[in-house]
């Protein structure tokens, strides 16, 4: 977490007062909470009553896609389908299913190709000839586990054109890339606090004036009515100190990432594993990939063996995505790009930060030979076939 | 040295775990996945790797420092253990599931693996010793708690895989166990001992086995072969049972009657009264030396089951063979098991039952059989 938003958190910790009390401290709070609010409306180009601030970006994309879904069929019975991409995070891919399941959607999951990406074709064939039956549709900024950028902008101008609200989860592109929820054509878009060096546990949803939204939480009206619950202001002051921090400096990270994301990839694959990279990448390039984002392939491997070997190197990494037990699981992201189960298997995600250094991508690449030749022959071991104590 | 301890999330491989870190060595928590379907809640007390399980070893994990992973098996596990019992039961054979993943799952698949990754041993929650002789050969030997002694279903493992494993616990009570991990504050202290076979959670093995081998009726016959009841599948039946034959007339003098023998090849289940069950002469192959194998004949305690009593025999190894003839008769003894010979507290190595016959000229036709005969499943 950012030391400034550490200090801005802990000053107002020790503040009492609820911002939706009338007395003097609740409106210290609630000046506060309006204070950050104009931050990350001026952070992200949108209107501060557009930001409406919510527990972090799994409940802003639950609202967003829960919230516009019960409320455009409440309006027109018929709008019960949804388009969205394969590659979403969890957070939006399970609130589709559960709408699937329990409210009768009718769900359209947008291919991508071999890079990752949704072509805005894709989704006017998707809308098709019946755009009225259209309740929203959600494409991520950037996909969090290849980096891939979405040509945002032209699937929200072709959704326009037929009226239909589109959502974005930008968590992972805020801070890296320009986000201009104005500029974009959006009408919701999702943000969370611990992605840009702010506290877990706070995010926001940008949401249009126009936007209607059905609440999940029913209470004080707090949020425009929708996200009734008393205001974490400390979180959401740390928030917005992030958020500012973050756009002041993201030209000069997002440069600082890239080098080092391209130092990264091109030491990988010269190690002669036959290292391959996921997604678009081209040296010098910030807008089709994530700066900060290296996802890589290594063949023979498993990324569990490969997180355990680099993690005792001191580098820290992760696969991908684990199920609830904590069994690693082949990306749903890596099989909706063509690439097979057991080519998935080999995962490895490194993401660079405002703290990596080139010492960092140097200490990687000097432990990743090791690493590579080790989990190679572990992934022989778990084979379901003789084992190697059966072979000797 | 670097050693991976298996955590299933039970309070013995939490303690032993912990023992090795104060041992001083450096330790990884592994957790093994083993079921098909990982994503399954626990819903009794019994059965292993659920999603609580897993949590209960990374709590613990996390509680004494050390790094913590899921390994996940399950491939490994469905081929070698899961696959292998059902055609075990299917061919009249009664496996024990528990020898058979310590040989090829913990000391095969996970021990390979904690290898390849750099390691140098395994550490387990089983109540076993290892007892280092001159010159650094490792023999295995009962645990001072008998009532939790798990050397049977170690009894498969080789000098090389007992030279890579440690059981931390083996000169412990579980008592004193559970006492420790109070005292660490592990909150599986005291957490319920599983009992069962850990991929049948509700510990049904009869309408486990019947969903996927399916219903087979069948006759359920005396030693004179007269029909005196049906089953719905020989396979489920197992050698000694009494219950769930549903026979309508006792014998002649009103003596209980138990599963005699289950003949897979006719589907055909044998009852016969309890004095015709025994037998003395064990015939196993598949046999695993946990160190040096035995020359000649040598005498030995012999263990039919697990948590089964110790018989003095004498016995004979040849090649993958094992003669083993038994001082007494006893009941109950079943191709699949596996016989565990012991010299002392020392565990000398095991054998599967391929054959179990009476060698006196006074026995049934029920008793000296051949044909599979089958004892009850006693998982370690």
């Amino acid at each position: 977490m950012l030391p400034e938003a550490i200090e801005a958190m802990t000053a107002q910790m020790a503040m009492v007062g609820n911002a939706s009390s009338l007395h003097t401290s609740g409106r210290l709070g609630r000046r506060v909470v309006e204070e950050s609010r104009e931050a990350i409306a001026q952070a992200t180009g949108a209107r501060p009553s557009e930001v409406l601030f919510t527990s972090g970006g799994t409940e802003s994309d639950n609202l967003a896609i829960k919230g516009t879904f019960w409320a455009r069929r409440d309006a027109d019975p018929r709008r019960v389908r949804i388009l969205v991409s394969m590659v979403e995070h969890h957070a939006v891919m399970d609130c589709v299913d559960f709408l699937e399941a329990h409210e009768g959607a009718k769900v359209t999951w947008l291919q991508v190709d071999h890079l990752g990406r949704v072509h805005p074709e894709t989704v006017r064939a998707a809308i098709g000839s019946d755009p009225d039956s259209v309740a929203l549709v959600s494409v991520m900024w950037a996909n969090n586990e290849v980096g891939t950028i979405q040509p945002i902008a032209e699937i929200a101008a072709l959704c326009r054109e037929f009226a239909i609200p589109v959502h974005s989860d930008a968590v992972q592109a805020v801070g890296q890339v320009e986000v201009d929820f104005a500029g974009s054509g959006l009408d919701l878009l999702s943000i969370s606090g611990h992605k840009i060096g702010g506290p877990q546990g706070v995010g926001a949803l940008l949401a249009r004036r126009d936007a209607t939204l059905v609440p999940l939480t029913h209470g004080g009206g707090q949020e425009r009515q929708v996200r009734s619950g008393s205001l974490d202001v400390p979180a959401i002051r740390g928030f917005a100190v992030a958020m500012r921090h973050a756009t002041a400096h993201r030209v000069e990270t997002a440069q600082r990432l890239t080098a080092l994301r391209d130092m990264l990839i091109r030491g990988a694959q010269d190690a002669g594993y036959g290292v391959q990279v996921t997604g678009f990448w081209e040296p010098g390039d910030r807008t089709r990939r994530l700066p900060g984002n290296a996802h890589l392939l290594v063949p023979g491997c498993d990324g569990d063996s490969l997180l355990y070997l680099l993690d005792a190197a001191g580098v820290q990494c992760s696969t991908g995505s684990a199920c609830q037990a904590g069994v690693p699981q082949p990306s749903h992201v890596l099989l909706a790009m063509g690439i097979s189960e057991h080519k998935a298997r080999g995962a490895l995600r490194l993401t660079l930060g405002h703290t990596s250094t080139a010492a960092d991508v140097d200490a990687f690449l000097a432990a990743l030979p090791a690493a590579v030749e080790r989990a190679q022959r572990a992934q022989v071991a778990t084979r379901p076939e003789p084992s190697l104590q059966q072979a000797r | 040295m670097r050693v991976v301890a298996a955590m299933s999330g039970g309070v013995d491989s939490a303690v032993a775990a912990a023992r090795m870190v104060e041992a001083g060595h450096e330790v990884v928590g592994v957790h093994l996945a083993l079921s098909q379907n990982a994503a399954t809640l626990r819903e009794s007390a019994r059965g292993c790797c659920t999603i609580e399980d897993a949590g209960d070893a990374r709590r613990v994990a996390d509680m004494i420092g050390i790094p913590f992973y899921v390994w996940d098996m399950a491939a490994r596990f469905k081929n070698d253990v899961v696959d292998d019992f059902i055609a075990e039961y299917a061919a009249g054979r009664t496996p024990n599931p528990c020898l058979r993943c310590n040989e090829k799952i913990k000391f095969a698949a996970l021990l390979d693996k904690a290898l390849a990754l750099g390691f140098d041993a395994v550490a387990t929650g089983h109540y076993a010793q290892i007892v280092e002789g001159a010159g650094g050969a490792r023999a295995l030997h009962r645990a001072v708690d008998m009532g939790k002694d798990q050397s049977y279903v170690l009894g498969v493992l080789d000098a090389g895989q007992l030279a890579r494993s440690f059981f931390p616990l083996g000169d412990t009570t579980k008592a004193q166990v559970r006492a420790e991990a109070a005292a660490h504050g592990f909150f599986v202290a005291a957490k319920p001992d599983s009992h069962d076979i850990c991929f049948i959670p509700d510990g049904d093995t009869r309408k486990w086995l019947t969903q996927r081998l399916g219903e087979q009726p069948g006759d359920i016959v005396d030693p004179a072969g007269a029909t005196v009841g049906q089953h719905r599948g020989a396979y489920a039946f197992t050698v000694g049972q009494r219950r769930g034959l549903h026979l309508g007339q006792p014998a002649g003098g009103g003596q209980p009657r138990y599963v005699a023998q289950v003949q897979p090849a006719t589907n055909t289940v044998v009852v016969a009264t309890g004095e015709l069950l025994g037998v003395d002469a064990i015939t196993g192959d598949h046999a695993r030396w946990c160190g040096p194998a035995p020359q000649g004949v040598v005498s030995v305690g012999a263990q039919v089951r697990a948590h089964g009593q110790e018989i003095p025999a004498s016995a004979w190894a040849h090649g993958q063979q094992v003669q083993v003839r038994l001082q007494r008769p006893v009941r109950g003894v079943a191709p699949g098991q596996s016989v565990v010979l012991y010299d002392g507290t020392r565990v000398v190595g095991s054998a599967t039952i391929a054959r179990a016959t009476m060698s006196t000229e006074a026995t049934s036709t029920a008793a000296t059989s051949t044909a599979p005969t089958r004892t009850s499943p006693a998982p370690g």
